[in-house]
C-alpha cells in the first residue's frame, strides 16, 4: 500500500474495502459506508481530540535538542498529565523518517528537560534510551497551557506539510486525551451522524486515550500499544445494553473501540461504564465478546493494528484482504482509505443477554425508532 | 431576590460546565461572577495576559485563559484548556466581541481591514470555536447533560443602525448563525441561542456612545443574571428530557 500524503479527513475518492462474516471481499466507496448498517445497530467512536503531543526542547545537562513525544499517561484526568510516558528522539523533527531519527542524547534520572514555556524532569528511564517517565513543573494548568500553545501534532514523514490541529481532530472531538487521532473517525462528519439517525442506527461515543502508532525502534514497538486509559459513559453502557435486546450490531469505528469495550465487556455480555486502563492486547487469541463489526483504517502486517484484525477474521481471509488492498491501489496511515470487516463467526463469540420484559419496553422507548425498523 | 422555589432550582448550577470569552471585562466578566456565584465551573477566555491573571486573582475556582478568538490558529489551544479545566463542556458563550472602528464610522468610511476584524472576532471567532467544541457538546447532549452554545447578540443585529455597520452586520450574521446551527443541531441535543443584552454600562458601550448618561443603561450583572436564567431553564429542560428517555429497568 502507498502512504496517503495529503491531510484531507474525508477525500471524495476514499475507498472502502468490505470483509464479511464469510470472508467475501467486495471494494465500495467510503462514502457508501452507511449502506451497511442495519436498523437497530449501534455505531460507537472514540472522541478523544488528538492533543499536541510532540514537544521540541532541550536536554540540559546536555545543550542537545530533542523532540518529546507524549504516549502515555494513567488516566484521563486532566491532572494525570503531570507524570506521563513519552518517547524521546534526537536531532531532527518530523520530516526525517522515524526509523532514520538520532537517538537522543544519554539520559539519567533526574535530567531536565526545557520544552518551550515548559520544564520537566526526567523522572525514570524505562527499559530503552528513548522511553522516559516525565515530571511536568508547574500547576495542571500551567501544564496544559504549555502543550497547548508549543507542542505540535505528532506528525511522521509521509504527510509532508506541518499539520495544524485542525488537520487531526476529528468532528466529534471532544477530550483532548489521545497521543495520535483515533483516525477512523475522520470519515464520521455531522451528517454522517444524521444519517444514522434517519436510518435507525444508533451512534455512542467513548473516550480512550489512542497512542502512538510508531516510535521507529523495532524493541519499542513491539511493545506497544501501550496501556491505555478510557471512559466509558453510562449512556454508552446503556446503548450497548439495548443493542443486544434489540438483536442490533455493535460496529466499532476504530481500533481504539474495540480495546476499549472488550477490555470492558463483562461475563454477561455486557459492559462496565466508567473509567479504565486497557492492558490487553487484541488479535488471534482474542474471541470477541462485545464488537461484531469495525470500520477501520487500512493496516501493514507487522503493526499491532493489523495484529488485531486477527481477532475478527481467519488467517486465510487476512491474507485476501492484503492481495485485494494491494491490487486495489489502497492509501494506508491516518488518512488513508478504510476497511469494514465483520467478525467472522468463530472469531466472535457472544454471551446471550439475559432480556426482561421490563428491560425490551425499556429499551423501546428510548430507541423510538424500534418501529420504523420493523415496517421495513 | 427570586419569588419562589422553581427560580431556586435555577439558581443553583452545581458541576455545570461554562466557558466564556471576552471574561475579563463588562458583560463577560458579570457572566463570570454570575455562573461561580451559581456554583457552576467556569472557564474564561481573554486577550491580555494581565487582565486574565488579575480575574483569576480575585474569583477563586475560575480558569483563566490567554487567547484570542479572531486568529484560528488559537482556536484549538484555547479549546484544549477548556476540556482540560472543566473535564468537558455542557454551555459555551461567545461573548468577545469588536466593536469595530472607534468613534464609529460610516459604512462607507470603514476601512475593509476593520470590517475583517470585526468579522473575525464576532463571527468567525464564534464559528470556529463552537466547531472545535462540539464533539464534546455533543458528549455532554448524549450523557444527559444538557448542551448549549450562546451567542452574544444586539439590538444592532435586527436594525440597520448608520455607523453600526461593521459590528451590526458581524452581529445580524452571527444572529442567523445560530439560528441555523440550532436547527440543524436540534437532534444532536444541542440548542443554540442568540441573545440581546440590551444597552449595557460596559466599556464597549462607552466606546461607542461616549455621550450617553451610563447610570441611565443597564448594568451588565442585570443582563449576566438574565442570560444565566435562561441558560439555566434550558438545562433544566433538557436533563429532566433526558431523564423521561431512561427508564429504571435500563439503568
Amino acid at each position: 500500500m502507498i502512504a496517503a500524503p495529503l491531510p484531507i479527513q474525508r477525500p471524495a475518492d476514499a475507498k472502502l474495502l468490505v470483509v464479511d462474516g464469510r470472508g467475501r471481499v467486495t471494494h465500495r466507496s467510503r462514502s457508501r459506508f452507511v449502506d451497511l448498517l442495519r436498523c437497530g445497530d449501534l455505531v460507537v467512536a472514540n472522541d478523544a481530540a488528538t492533543m499536541p503531543a510532540s514537544l521540541r526542547g532541550e536536554h540540559l545537562r546536555s545543550g542537545q535538542p530533542v523532540e518529546v513525544r507524549i504516549a502515555g499517561r494513567d488516566s484521563l484526568a486532566a491532572e494525570s498529565i503531570r507524570s506521563c510516558i513519552a518517547v524521546v528522539f534526537g536531532r531532527g523533527d518530523f520530516r526525517v523518517r522515524t526509523e532514520e531519527r538520532p537517538t537522543p542524547p544519554k539520559m539519567d534520572g533526574g535530567d531536565m528537560l526545557t520544552l518551550g514555556p515548559l520544564r520537566a524532569t526526567v523522572a525514570a528511564i524505562l527499559g530503552h534510551p528513548r522511553l522516559v517517565r516525565l515530571t511536568f513543573d508547574g500547576s495542571v494548568d500551567e501544564i496544559w497551557e504549555g502543550i497547548a500553545r508549543h507542542g505540535r501534532p505528532i506528525q511522521y514523514s509521509y504527510v509532508t506539510l506541518p499539520l495544524a490541529l485542525w488537520d487531526v481532530w476529528t468532528p466529534i472531538a471532544g477530550p483532548p486525551v489521545a497521543f495520535e487521532p483515533p483516525s477512523a473517525g475522520f470519515a464520521l462528519d455531522w451528517s454522517t451522524l444524521a444519517s444514522f439517525n434517519r436510518r435507525g442506527v444508533q451512534f455512542a461515543t467513548i473516550t480512550h486515550a489512542a497512542g502512538i502508532s510508531s516510535t521507529g525502534d523495532a524493541e519499542l514497538d513491539a511493545r506497544l500499544p501501550f496501556d491505555e486509559p478510557y471512559y466509558i459513559p453510562p449512556a454508552t453502557a446503556r446503548a450497548v445494553k439495548c443493542a443486544r435486546v434489540r438483536g442490533g450490531r455493535i460496529v466499532s469505528i476504530g481500533t481504539t473501540v474495540v480495546r476499549a469495550l472488550e477490555h470492558a465487556a463483562q461475563p454477561d455480555g455486557m459492559v462496565r461504564a466508567g473509567a479504565g486502563l486497557a492492558t490487553q492486547r487484541i488479535g488471534r487469541a482474542t474471541r470477541l465478546r462485545i464488537v461484531e463489526a469495525m470500520f477501520s483504517g487500512t493496516h501493514e502486517p507487522g503493526t499491532s493494528h493489523y495484529e488485531l484484525l486477527r481477532a475478527f477474521v481467519v488467517a486465510g481471509v487476512l491474507h485476501r484482504m492484503d492481495e485485494e488492498l494491494a491490487v486495489g491501489d489502497y492509501r494506508t496511515h491516518e488518512f488513508g482509505d478504510s476497511v469494514f470487516v465483520e467478525a467472522m463467526e468463530m472469531r466472535h463469540r457472544p454471551v446471550r443477554a439475559a432480556v426482561s420484559s421490563s428491560l425490551e419496553r425499556g429499551c423501546a422507548r428510548i430507541l423510538r425508532k424500534d418501529g420504523r425498523c420493523r415496517r421495513r | 431576590m427570586h419569588a419562589n422555589s422553581e427560580d431556586d432550582v435555577f439558581r443553583q448550577l452545581h458541576g455545570l460546565r461554562v466557558a466564556i470569552t471576552g471574561g475579563t471585562s463588562g458583560l463577560g466578566l458579570a457572566l463570570v461572577e454570575e455562573f461561580l456565584d451559581r456554583g457552576a465551573q467556569v472557564a474564561f477566555v481573554a486577550r491580555r495576559r494581565e487582565g486574565v491573571a488579575e480575574v483569576v486573582h480575585e474569583h477563586a475556582g475560575a480558569h483563566g485563559i490567554v487567547g484570542d478568538v479572531s486568529r484560528k490558529d488559537d482556536i484549538h489551544p484555547i479549546a484544549i484548556q477548556i476540556l482540560a479545566a472543566l473535564g468537558g463542556l455542557d454551555v459555551l458563550i461567545n461573548n468577545a466581541s469588536n466593536l469595530g472602528p472607534s468613534p464609529l464610522a460610516l459604512l462607507a468610511d470603514t476601512e475593509c481591514e476593520d470590517l475583517e476584524r470585526v468579522l473575525a472576532t464576532n463571527l468567525l471567532g464564534p464559528f470556529r470555536l463552537t466547531k472545535a467544541l462540539l464533539g464534546a457538546l455533543a458528549s455532554s447532549a448524549r450523557e444527559g447533560r444538557g448542551a448549549v452554545v450562546l451567542n452574544v447578540s444586539s439590538d444592532a443585529a435586527i436594525s440597520a443602525y448608520p455607523r453600526w455597520g461593521a459590528y451590526g452586520t458581524s452581529k445580524a450574521a452571527l444572529h442567523h448563525l445560530s439560528r441555523i446551527w440550532n436547527e440543524e443541531l436540534t437532534a444532536e441535543g444541542i440548542a443554540v441561542m442568540s441573545l440581546d443584552p440590551g444597552d449595557m454600562d460596559t466599556p464597549m458601550h462607552a466606546l461607542a456612545v461616549p455621550e450617553v448618561d451610563p447610570t441611565q443603561l443597564k448594568r451588565p450583572e442585570t443582563a449576566a443574571r438574565e442570560f444565566a436564567d435562561a441558560v439555566a431553564k434550558l438545562v433544566a429542560f433538557m436533563n429532566r428530557s433526558s431523564e423521561k428517555m431512561v427508564p429504571e429497568s435500563v439503568q
